[in-house]
């Protein structure tokens, strides 16, 4: 547990006068010390750079700096089309591309008035779910290779890499995806990617036990996650946390229960939620979504119906590939619509979606024009570090590693 | 370079053969098989570089595998990610820490010249203040394409000189 | 009208200017002198309990006299519900009350803010540039007369001449 910090930063330690041990000993008295970690460091998930205050090995202070991978991609967003900015979503939490795509998507489909057709609804689904499958993965070997437990990082890899390659066959690159698309998705399943996607189903229980077991019965990770990093209900709403990060500490706060999007409804499945609030609560927490993710992929695949996968509004939407070669009007279209894009109606929105690491929001002003006027970006990792200080005040250095870690954090879409 | 033929002749009884290398394919040849690169991830690329040492690809079978988290335990610098300006002196200072001789890699579209970031806060290729030997293409670039990069790497190793200083090197914005 | 807004119309009526509704969003536009009672108020209250902060954001609108607009958006997550809460300030005095002392997570939402788009918030307990370096010479590149490309901050490089 968290020791108690005393509000005396400056301790000054006087001889005993019981037992002068020393006589000429001089009164000793310890400072507090700034050291700086990062932004080059293995262990910070990226550039991340804190500079924290410490007396001993107690943390006194953590301040993060953020910024070392600040983009300006608020402000290229106002410099392209709609349809443009799909890859930037790419690069914001590089290791779901997907999910950030499928929120951006989102987003501009509630300011047009969109309705995406159900069969794109349910490819949308299950894609986010692998992607959130993915996520989960990498967090959980780069946590515990940071903590010391390297094993685990190989065995999430590989089984990882069986998931990049369906990416790879369904849209051409493992981590920059840009599958989704305004009004739908770019390409269809076909029936082999189903097969494999089954076939994963299948292969990956077994394997997750046995991250599991490699965890939890170790008994270095255990010391090191309870009981570390902890926060509580109120603190972490207060804070704003989402995610994985929220629902540790005993809130059950998910947009997928809360406001039910894409094919969520669909099918059935639970939030678990954790109880501590500490790095081991949220650790279950994202092992348990691994599964309630791998039962929804389940039941939508048996369930995927036949339709379109794009929504038919010609003035946004872009036309099926094998119609752009062959159809003058809808060449026409996809070139029009890439080189000017469409005029979205004048207002602004706000939309979030449940992204692996957490609430994922996008707030778009639109004047009418075809570009949008201020997209704001609302990343969950920007806002978990808000937390930081709070959360790592009075632990242990070495303890610093496992607060980075129980985040989820990726600098790309913390700094934009 | 032949040297690797060492006593393949006499495997039977034990003796070694008698080859003819100048010292400086030898010197070239040890220090190509074994780059210590540096853990130094920007941004996306750093997860395909992560996924380059995995179980997968193995990037040691090339001699690069053992990551150190120092820049004065390593040779090789893969830039992998976005170069930001807050970075760059950052990126320097490492750079300037690493012992000679020492290779950069700058991994991906960005390190290369800046991809889609064409930006206020974005450095376009960080060539502007590091010399860059190999630029790997991609966005991100695949681990086959970044060990395809280690083993360019690797041929211009050999053809370097070892034994006469080379000019400083020259880096201006 | 929404019964949210028409609650903090009742209560606030010198504060309140208008409520709109979009796509489902509710939207309040509050005078930035009361903005901090209103905020406090839909915390508080609990029927309102909006006890969860969304994001904070700006919009820069050069040719409108009150030129910026500063925008929080809160959830409440016991009753589902979604609020968007915003207000004008001028360029000449734009300062806001900071709402730190409320949600504790508006702290780096509104550093961000100051950092892009240079609105500052009173009471705020640490407001310097967040994303940017303290030092950075070109002010703030989200405001719609900053260029994309910035004014030439990101060709300079002071370290190259540096002995190391």
């Amino acid at each position: 547990m968290r020791p108690p910090l005393d509000d005396q930063r400056t301790t000054v330690y006087k001889v005993d006068p019981e037992h002068p041990g020393s006589p000429s000993l001089p009164t000793l008295r310890t400072e507090e010390m700034m050291l700086n970690m990062g932004p080059q460091h293995p262990s910070t998930h990226g550039v991340l750079k804190v500079v924290l205050a410490l007396e001993g090995e107690r943390i006194v202070k953590a301040t993060p700096v953020l910024g070392f991978l600040h983009r300006g991609v608020e402000k290229l967003a106002e410099d392209g089309t709609y349809h443009q900015f799909i890859p930037h979503t790419d690069r914001l939490d590089y290791i779901c591309a997907m999910y950030n795509n499928f929120a951006y998507c989102r987003a501009v489909e509630k300011l047009l008035d969109l309705t995406v057709p159900p069969r794109a609804e349910y490819l949308r689904t299950i894609v986010a779910e692998v992607q959130r499958i993915i996520g989960h993965q990498f967090w959980l070997g780069t946590q515990a290779l940071d903590i010391g437990a390297m094993t685990v990082f190989f065995y999430t890899f590989r089984d990882r890499e069986i998931l990049l390659d369906f990416f790879d066959e369904l849209c051409g690159a493992r981590l920059t995806t840009s599958w989704y698309r305004i009004g739908g998705v770019e390409r269809d399943f076909t029936p082999d990617l189903i097969d494999k996607l089954r076939r994963f189903i299948d292969y990956f229980p077994p394997k997750l036990d046995e991250y599991i077991t490699f965890l939890e019965t170790n008994r270095i990770w255990l010391s090191r996650t309870k009981g570390v990093a902890v926060i509580s209900a109120e603190d972490a709403v207060n804070f704003g946390l989402s995610g994985p990060t929220l629902r540790g500490s005993g809130v059950d706060y998910d947009l997928r229960k809360f406001e039910p999007y894409a094919a969520y409804d669909q099918c059935e499945w639970s939030v678990p939620v954790g109880k501590n609030g500490d790095t081991y609560d949220r650790y279950w927490v994202r092992v348990e979504e691994m599964r309630e993710s791998l039962k929804m992929v389940r039941q939508l695949i048996e369930k995927l119906p036949d339709g379109p996968i794009m929504a038919d509004v010609p003035s946004v939407t872009l036309p099926p590939k094998a119609r752009v070669f062959n159809d003058l009007a809808s060449m026409i279209q996809q070139f029009k619509l890439f080189s000017e894009g469409f005029k979205a109606p004048t207002g602004e929105i706000y939309c979030g979606t449940e992204a692996a690491k957490g609430e994922l929001g996008f707030y778009i002003v639109s004047t009418g024009e075809g570009k949008p006027y201020r997209l704001k970006i609302r990343a969950p990792s920007f806002i978990h570090m808000g937390a930081f200080d709070y959360m790592a005040r009075g632990y242990m250095i070495a303890d610093i590693v496992t607060i980075f870690g129980t985040y989820d954090i990726v600098m790309g879409e913390c700094d934009r | 370079m032949n040297l690797i033929q060492v006593g393949r002749d006499h495997e039977k009884d034990g003796g070694l053969g008698v080859h003819l290398v100048t010292l400086e394919k030898v010197v070239n040849w040890a220090r190509k098989g074994s780059l210590w690169p540096m853990t130094f991830g920007l941004a996306c690329c750093a997860i395909e570089m992560i996924a380059s040492v995995s179980a997968r690809y193995d990037i040691d079978r090339y001699g690069a595998g053992v990551f150190r988290a120092s820049p004065r335990q390593s040779d090789l610098m893969i830039v992998a990610g976005t170069v930001c300006v807050r970075m760059a002196p950052v990126i320097r200072k490492i750079y300037d820490q690493m012992p000679e001789p020492r290779y950069v890699i700058a991994m991906g579209s960005c390190a290369t010249s800046g991809n889609i970031y064409d930006s206020y806060s974005v450095v376009q290729g960080v060539d502007r203040f590091i010399p860059v030997d190999i630029y790997v293409p991609g966005c991100p670039p695949t681990p086959e394409a970044l060990f395809d990069g280690i083993l360019k790497l690797q041929d211009q190793i050999m053809q370097r000189s070892v034994f006469y200083k080379k000019p400083p090197e020259v880096a201006q914005g | 009208m929404h019964p949210t807004a028409e609650r903090i119309q009742q209560v606030f009526p010198e504060a309140f200017q208008r409520a709109e509704e979009w796509r489902g969003d509710l939207t309040i536009h509050v005078a930035p002198e009361h903005l901090y009672e209103v905020c406090r108020f839909l915390h508080d209250d609990p029927d309102l309990d909006f006890d969860y902060i969304v994001h904070v954001s700006s919009v820069d609108w050069p040719d409108h006299p009150e030129r910026f607009e500063v925008v929080y958006e809160f959830y409440s997550i016991r009753r589902r519900a979604r609020i968007r809460v915003k207000t004008r300030v001028p360029e000449e005095d734009c300062v806001v009350d900071s709402m730190t002392d409320i949600w504790k997570g508006a702290d780096f939402m509104e550093r961000e803010v100051f950092d892009m788009m240079g609105i500052r918030f009173r009471n705020h307990p640490n407001l310097v540039r967040i994303l940017m370096p303290d030092d950075y010479p070109e002010g703030y590149p989200l405001r719609k007369d900053f260029p994309l490309r910035g004014k030439g901050w990101r060709d300079t490089f002071p370290f190259l001449g540096e002995k190391s």
